[in-house]
């Protein structure tokens, strides 16, 4: 699962001179609905917008009945089940156990303090969110370059 | 342990250097102290003087009283009432907040309300899930977790603004605190866990009951390695304790309260005894001499829930405060006694 998220991700943040292109306003909807299909049938994505999935070991946190995005409550259950839905098993034990499989950095991202959520964000694309942040990043890190080469000159 | 500067009971304490919060319990677990916390079961009503008759109780044997927020999703007297109510009269407390039926703007206005009314030590909580109380039809709210709690309240105070950035004229001096359950699955996540709280600014921690000395030991263990237990920003780990009231009271609350992990070997030994009641007493005072020779536990907290009178007996026969009497209204000047404690009752009578 973690192969295939990681096959998504860098696809549509390369993608972003297409984005551009057609505006990423003009995207986003249509860009949300294949996010919502695709994360949807692998990891029972709810769209919260702001995707967690590569700091809890590829479990979604918002499945959680509490929408825990940063560790377990205190009220698992000895089985490893759900304290509200004593069926399922506790997101974040499965969680736990996914960030010990992760090959990447994945396995470390667990131990971050996650901030709390921007309802805001909803139903809205993390992965053009994540393209566009990218950018930027680039865009400011070209920038200081250039004012170091400014600087040296 | 006394302090020189002991103000009028119901203004708080100077802010020694190095404190966060102008309040006891933070004095104490700084100065190395075992410290000793209780919760108190809060009332179904609007009197006053039930709340206090219920931290008399305690009375020269806590160092602070948790004011429980809906705990086990029931409906109770709020936790900054009970609060309020108690710092009146000098009473060091714990407010707790959960995160289930408030969300942020909700909660930060608690936490600066709490402050004003002289909260020192706030606990934040991820809370019980509706399902588990009275009005299981509420909606969960959860807009944050404990630790997105933890991290707001701690931007409070450190720097002085609110979660959307706009400033505080006058931050909350709180002394921070969270739960952890170190007796429930993911075990080998649960240090970590502990460890991520204190990165969101947790100070000190009280757990779930502990029947289960020997995943205590293994869990402290892991908290030393990781560092937590050092430093200026060390956890102080207060461990939760309680009587047992009987066998089927304790199959009931394994059963039906979340996150309680009872042994059957625990269950066995009150079944065997001729007076349950007492033998859930004198486990408790077992647990309790074991986890004091634990290194890195700062202290206990005792959850005596409808057995408040017993945590006097065993604070006292425990020895844990190893003489020393934390301060309650009265102790130092007759005439601050809290008007619904026993000893104000028979003054009147003689008078």
């Amino acid at each position: 699962m973690e192969w295939t998220y990681n096959l998504f991700e860098p696809i549509v943040t390369r993608l972003d001179p297409v984005w551009r292109l057609f505006g990423y306003q003009r995207v986003e909807k249509p860009m949300a609905a294949v996010e919502r299909g695709v994360k949807g049938l692998l990891f029972d994505c709810q769209m919260c917008g702001q995707c967690a999935l590569s700091s809890t070991g590829m479990s979604c946190p918002m499945n959680c009945p509490k929408q825990l995005r940063n560790g377990p409550c205190g009220g698992v259950r000895q089985n490893g089940n759900c304290e509200v839905e004593p069926d399922m098993k506790c997101v974040w034990v499965e969680a736990w156990e996914g960030s010990q499989r992760m090959s990447s950095d994945g396995g470390a991202r667990i131990h971050e303090v996650q901030p709390a959520v921007d309802f805001q964000l909803e139903g809205t694309s993390s992965w053009l969110r994540v393209a566009r942040q990218k950018r930027e990043e680039r865009i400011i890190a070209r920038s200081g370059d250039s004012a170091q080469q400014e600087t040296r000159v | 342990m006394k302090f020189d500067d002991e103000p009028i009971p119901g203004y708080s304490l100077p802010i020694l250097p190095g404190h966060y919060s102008p309040g006891r319990l933070e004095r104490v677990l700084r100065a190395g102290k075992f410290a000793v916390t209780t919760e108190m079961d809060p009332p179904d009503s609007a009197d006053p003087a039930e709340v206090l008759k219920r931290a008399a109780i305690f009375d020269g044997y806590v160092d602070a009283i948790n004011a429980t927020d809906g705990s086990g999703a029931n409906c109770h007297m709020s936790s900054v009432g009970v609060c309020s109510l108690l710092t009146r009269v000098g009473y060091a407390t714990i407010l707790q907040i959960s995160c289930r039926d408030r969300n942020r703007i909700a909660i930060q206005g608690e936490i600066l309300g709490a402050a004003a009314m002289g909260a020192c030590n706030i606990l934040c909580l991820t809370g019980d899930g509706v399902q588990a109380g009275d009005h299981p039809g509420a909606k969960p709210v959860f807009d944050l977790d404990s630790m997105s709690l933890l991290e707001i309240a701690r931007t409070m105070r450190d720097e002085s603004r609110f979660q959307s950035g706009r400033k505080l004229d006058l931050p909350p001096r709180v002394f921070l605190g969270a739960a952890e359950n170190p007796f429930v699955p993911p075990l080998d996540f649960r240090p970590h866990r502990l460890a991520k709280k204190v990165a969101a600014g947790a100070q000190f921690f009280q757990t779930q009951y502990c029947f289960d000395i020997d995943l205590l030991r293994n869990f402290m263990l892991k908290v030393n390695d990781l560092g937590l237990l050092e430093g200026p920003n060390r956890a102080f780990i207060l461990v939760g304790v309680g009587p047992l009231a009987s066998a089927r009271a304790a199959r009931w609350i394994r059963a039906n309260v979340p996150g309680v992990h009872i042994p059957d070997a625990i269950i066995e030994r009150i079944e065997g005894a001729q007076d349950q009641k007492a033998e859930g007493v004198a486990i408790c005072k077992d647990l309790i001499h074991q986890i004091r020779e634990i290194p890195g536990v700062s202290g206990v907290h005792v959850m005596a829930y409808r057995q408040e009178h017993t945590v006097a007996e065993i604070i006292e026969q425990t020895g844990v405060l190893e003489g020393r009497v934390p301060w309650y209204p009265g102790r130092d000047n007759p005439e601050e006694l809290n008007p619904e404690s026993p000893d104000a009752v028979q003054e009147e009578t003689t008078a």
